[in-house]
């Protein structure tokens, strides 16, 4: 691990968000969370429970979804994350994004991006998932609005759309 | 968030030798911290006790499955996602396969360590009666050198374990004797996904000309430690399920579970439960010759 | 015609893209230069007089700001209704986490440790946590009796029915307190400024509600309070009037400090110290033929409203008008109390009432079955209310709905004679009990009575310059589509295409009081001045000479841009106005309790496993007769949501209360269903329109709350032949009944 620190003050790490080089002058042991949404503007990451049941948090870390509120910082160092604001490339919307826009897999949003990135890991994993593939495979998100119907209908709907 | 991130200290020296020697140097110091999914809530809720933490995520010596030809060795690093989707561990060892996958969500999963359950040690944990029933052992590592111990008596009270300030577990060590038992895991919770158990069952028996051969039961959340049934199994050697074995095997149960009222759940519910797990263990057993 | 038909389709949510980019702002996302941030001290015990309050010596307290009762420049009180609820608690608390004082930091880490370091000594005094407790008056909490409210609505002569029946069934239900668990906790910023006063940015649902909450606690001049609601995630009525509390906090703050304030919740303060549904008791004693008819009764609704009288009168008030169901009651008592205890104020979420004294009639209407000696599918078309016919409030049913009908096709839908069959023979092996449920019920939509005439609700449509048109509401978007909807609608009523229209943002400065975002009123009651406003905006046009009666997009910018030379601005308004012959009488709790109705029947399959006692719904299947559906998606997810709530209501979401505080105020704990947890949710509508609501549509937010909870209690009962009356009904509840009736899996010796 680079960018150790046995001093009681902040550090500096860097980190790849989005595929862009980042560097933070943090102290090791601050939420991934709150580092994306306060040092780096990120704030698509959302808090919604502060203990990793939400999933509203939830980003991607060397390609793995993890729960951002309980990874200290520290352990982030070296990694490339995928926030949501790093999905669409420019004006054109992912194909999750775009179901989920189309099949009324948003309603607050406020669940959105961690779910649309559990969305896509899940379809990294399992490009032709079946209805039990998705309902396990957000398992770890939670929305109150949709009931999660319509999000399984957008989760099924970008597999349908995507290549083979 | 209701802790101050300037109050604490969190240093990752990268390699197992230069965290043993911390470990060893500043005893009962340092806490270590893998994929951080236990002590993390504790931290946001302000109720971590400890202020300087030592990372052991990522340590290349903590990770990996080897497939040996006698047994199968778990890096304690090793996440409940590479435990779920690992081949020979759904095959030989699916008690533990199963645990990992119903052990939170997906993400909490990609993070959290079965080192980390070992050591977090709550009884509620979901791959620690799995563990038992495979009568595990652990091979923890200090500056010493490494031990290896069973895992059965690791955890002498709620909380307390047969682990020096100073030590790490490095490895799960399981045996590939079980191919041939009947293996049955079931996790009861508040909901399908996403729960801490209420009571947990990891068992596998095996039957000869009807009866019982062996048989390895454990149960989780019924007492302070995970809880190997030893009673019941020498109890149930020898003998064939019939209703009335079902029926001891029950109060034999009963009898070992210590089980409490909590914010979750009932004393009442979980012993009940309990029972109607082992009873349906053992059903599934007796049925099992039919498909021989 | 370009804009023709955009009602029924389901067009693009309008602030969609901002969500599934991340680009959506909501409180904790925002800050202002020169921020600090907010906390508040509570109150750890549940009553008592404030004896002392000392700051630890480890701070320098000058370093904060602090606000108690006596900095507040006008009335320390949350403005709602009764006004009874103070803002910060003055010399004696009446519930747990009542808020005490307030501090503020530029750190939100010292800001935290403050909180800690500030101490209150109490005398504590005795405290009561239930109905019953409230009820008895050995402590009394609130006025000079513990009652809040009472109400009684009489139809008939109840006291002649009980000779006449063949049988008289009685039967009490049970429901508890729900938390509304929107995934964004509540949040504001606020901002004080000497000329302009207060501006507040929040989380919230009502922004006039809040506007003239800080108006009374400030001291202020309506022009000199502004609020604006951010993007807001989830609400459920949570949000309704508890945003004023929080609200008043930050602009305390704020005018004490001079520099902007931001006060956001973390999930454990905001389970434990904001609102939630009220808990109820209901008792119904009903006299019914041996046909099956009901020929009167009496129904006895109570709720506990926490410590301060807050919204609870009038969820008492929905509550009593719903107790009935959708059913013809010849002769009826309905008595309504609301009564106070020791818990944080309990308030809106979804259904208001009606969910707690639906789910009483509903298993209530099983209980006559089985009385009776008829089934639940039969005991419902007996009494079901017919066109002509009237409610309990004798309200006449004037639309042509056939809940006969309803029912068949919900049978259909839901395979329930089939499965009812293979269920019975089923259940006589194995561990895992089935059993099929229904619940028939309705709601009404918008405010009670006269309240509609009271609100009397504005909105205002603008032609801009460059053709596009914006909606004036204060309706506020929290994932329901009201931004859609109300697009939708003012492009339909101008034939311009979606894209075309806007909704401004929801601030006190820019829009008019279209009313509370609340009672399903938006799509309905709002949208239908919508559509009156949008047909004025027109009618300047084309009255003015300046548009044909048909035109395109490019013709319609040319008028707007011709006619803001000309006179500034094109802007339209509509006020609500009552319809004729609607009448309401308040004394007497009689007459057209609300302008429309919406019909459902929904039918759940849940299977009980024994081994384990949990229950699950395999299957549910929501039927609803809506009016229109404006935006099938849209109304779509409202249902399916609306349901997962409801289920979540029966089978998993319990409050441990120890002493009136919420003990399990984490996620961990207080469990809502996740995806693996719900079958498909199939969900179907029929309409016949609604005179009085836009392009026919009724209101349905609330709706489907009201259905799942009764229909899977009555499956259970179905599957297991125990009586349940309670929700929630947990695994550990269904042990208690199972083993006190000793029911066993069939196969081995499943009994303790």
């Amino acid at each position: 691990m680079t960018n150790t620190s046995e001093n009681r003050g902040k550090c500096e790490l860097a980190l790849t968000v989005n595929g862009k080089s980042e560097t933070v002058r943090v102290y090791p042991m601050e939420r991934l969370l709150d580092v994306l949404r306060q040092e780096l503007g990120l704030t698509g990451a959302k808090e919604g429970c502060g203990e990793g049941e939400c999933g509203s948090c939830s980003v991607l870390m060397n390609g793995k979804l993890i729960n951002s509120c309980l990874v200290p910082v520290l352990q982030a160092a070296g990694t490339n994350l995928t926030t949501i604001e790093g999905l669409a490339e420019g004006p054109q919307l992912s194909a999750l994004q775009t179901a989920f826009l189309e099949c009324g897999g948003a309603q607050c949003g406020i669940c959105t991006p961690g779910m649309i990135l559990a969305s896509c890991h899940l379809l990294d994993k399992k490009p032709r998932p079946t209805l039990d593939d998705i309902r396990e495979g957000l398992s770890g998100n939670l929305c109150r609005c949709t009931g999660y119907m319509q999000i399984f209908d957008a989760v099924m709907e970008a597999a349908r759309r995507s290549p083979a | 968030m209701r802790s101050d991130p300037a109050d604490f200290e969190l240093i990752a020296p990268g390699t197992l030798q230069a965290v043993v020697s911390r470990l060893a140097d500043e005893p009962g110091q340092w806490l270590p911290i893998a994929g951080g999914t236990d002590v993390m809530v504790q931290y946001a809720a302000g109720k971590l006790p400890a202020r300087k933490l030592i990372s052991i995520w990522n340590l290349t010596e903590l990770q990996g499955i080897e497939v040996l030809p006698g047994e199968i060795r778990i890096g304690a690093g090793c996440t409940y996602t590479e435990l779920g989707e690992h081949k020979v561990i759904a095959q030989e060892v699916p008690l533990l396969a199963s645990a990992a996958r119903w052990t939170g969500g997906i993400a909490n999963q990609n993070r959290g360590t079965l080192g980390g359950n070992i050591v977090n040690a709550s009884p509620a944990a979901d791959s620690l009666p799995a563990l038992l029933a495979y009568e595990a052992e652990l091979i923890v590592v200090s500056v010493r050198g490494e031990r290896r111990i069973p895992y059965l008596g690791f955890h002498t009270g709620y909380k307390k374990m047969n682990l020096a300030p100073d030590e790490l577990i490095r490895a799960i060590s399981l045996g590939r004797r079980f191919s041939g038992y009947l293996q049955y895991a079931r996790k009861v919770g508040a909901r399908d996904a996403q729960a801490i158990s209420k009571v947990c069952i990891a068992a596998l028996g095996r039957l000869r000309g009807g009866k019982i051969e062996d048989v390895r039961m454990a149960l989780g959340s019924v007492a302070p430690v995970p809880l190997r049934l030893i009673e019941m199994e020498q109890m149930l050697k020898g003998k064939a399920v019939e209703p009335e074995l079902l029926h001891l095997a029950r109060e034999t149960a009963a009898a070992a579970i210590e089980p409490i009222d909590d914010i979750r759940s009932t004393a009442k519910y979980r012993a009940a439960v309990a029972g109607n797990l082992v009873a349906e263990f053992l059903e599934h057993l007796r049925d099992s010759a039919n498909t021989a | 015609m370009t804009g023709a038909h955009i009602i029924g389709k389901s067009v693009p949510r309008k602030e969609g893209r901002d969500k599934v980019t991340g680009a959506a702002r909501y409180i904790d996302d925002m800050s202002l230069p020169g921020m600090l941030y907010g906390a508040t001290v509570r109150s750890q015990i549940p009553r008592g007089i404030i004896k002392k309050i000392s700051f630890g010596s480890q701070f320098d307290w000058s370093e904060f700001v602090t606000v108690t009762a006596k900095d507040i420049p006008g009335k320390n009180c949350i403005a709602l209704i009764g006004d009874d609820q103070p803002c910060l608690a003055d010399g004696k608390v009446n519930h747990p986490e009542e808020p005490i004082l307030l501090l503020a930091h530029a750190d939100r880490h010292v800001l935290r440790k403050a909180i800690e370091a500030v101490l209150i000594e109490y005398d504590a005094l005795p405290a009561i946590f239930s109905i019953e407790e409230s009820e008895r008056r050995s402590q009394i909490v609130w006025g000079t009796d513990n009652v809040f409210k009472t109400f009684l609505i009489a139809k008939g002569d109840v006291d002649s029915v009980w000779e006449k029946a063949d049988y008289i069934v009685e039967g009490e239900y049970t429901t508890g307190a729900q938390e509304q668990l929107y995934i964004e906790n509540n949040g504001v910023i606020a901002s004080f400024d000497r000329e302009l006063g207060i501006t507040v940015w929040g989380s919230l649902q009502c922004p006039y509600y809040v506007h003239k909450a800080l108006m009374a606690l400030c001291n202020l001049p309506a022009e000199k309070v502004r609020v604006v609601q951010a993007e807001t995630g989830g609400a459920f009525g949570g949000k309704e009037d508890y945003p004023s509390m929080i609200a008043g906090h930050a602009a305390l703050l704020a005018m004490k400090s001079g520099r902007p304030v931001k006060i956001v919740y973390d999930r454990l303060e905001d389970m434990t110290a904001t609102t939630k549904r009220h808990p109820s008791r209901t008792h119904h004693r009903t006299a019914v033929s041996k046909e099956g008819k009901i020929l009167g009764g009496e129904i006895d609704f109570t709720i506990d409203g926490g410590a301060y009288a807050t919204l609870s009168s009038v969820v008492l008030s929905r509550g009593i008008i719903h107790a009935g169901g959708p059913y013809y009651w010849p002769n009826v008592r309905i008595r309504g109390k609301a009564v106070a205890t020791n818990a944080p104020p309990h308030g809106a979420f979804r259904g208001f009432g009606a969910p707690q004294s639906l789910f009483a009639m509903e298993r209530h209407m099983d209980r006559i079955a089985q009385v009776v000696g008829l089934s639940p599918v039969e005991i419902r078309r007996q009494n079901f209310l017919k066109p002509g016919q009237t409610t309990t409030t004798e309200q006449t049913v004037r639309e042509e709905i056939d809940l006969g009908k309803l029912l068949d096709r919900a049978l259909e839908l839901s395979d329930y004679p089939a499965k009812k069959a293979r269920f019975a023979r089923q259940n006589t092996k194995g561990s895992v009990k089935r059993g099929m449920g229904i619940a028939a019920f309705l709601h009404g939509a918008g405010f009670t009575g006269s309240g509609e005439r009271y609100l009397a609700s504005v909105v205002g449509v603008e032609g801009c310059a460059d053709g596009t048109v914006r909606v004036l509401v204060s309706s506020t978007e929290f994932g329901q589509g009201t931004n859609t909807v109300l697009c939708q609608i003012a492009a339909e009523a101008l034939d311009l295409p979606y894209d075309c229209v806007a909704i401004a943002q929801v601030d006190t400065n820019q829009v008019p009081n279209s009313g509370p975002t609340v009672a399903s009123r938006t799509a309905m009651v709002v949208g239908n001045l919508v559509r009156s406003a949008a047909i004025g905006a027109r009618q300047t046009l084309t009255g003015g000479g300046l548009l044909s009666d048909s035109y395109s997009p490019e013709e319609f910018r040319a008028a707007c841009r011709r006619h803001i030379a000309e006179h500034g601005e094109l802007r339209s308004y509509a006020r609500y106005e009552a319809p004729e012959g609607v009448f309401w009488d308040d004394e007497k709790y009689r007459g057209e309790a609300y302008a429309s109705f919406a019909w459902a029947i929904y039918v759940a399959e849940v299977a009980v496993d024994l081994s384990t006692y949990s229950a699950r719904v395999e299957d549910f299947v929501a039927l609803q007769e809506v009016g229109r559906v404006l935006h099938p998606i849209l109304a779509k997810g409202q249902i399916a949501g609306g349901v997962a709530q409801g289920i979540g209501f029966a089978l998993y979401e319990k409050v441990v209360w120890q002493n009136g505080r919420m003990q399990n105020g984490q996620m961990t704990n207080y469990i809502m269903p996740t995806s693996a947890d719900l079958p498909q949710l199939r969900v179907f509508f029929e309409e016949m329109g609604n005179v009085h609501g836009a392009y026919g549509a009724k209101g349905i937010g609330e709706l489907p709350m009201d259905g799942p909870a009764p229909a899977i209690v009555n499956a259970i009962e179905d599957a297991l032949g125990t009586r349940f009356d309670s929700i929630p009904l947990l695994p550990e509840d269904i042990f208690e009944a199972v083993f006190a009736d000793g029911v066993t899996d069939g196969k081995t010796d499943g009994r303790r």
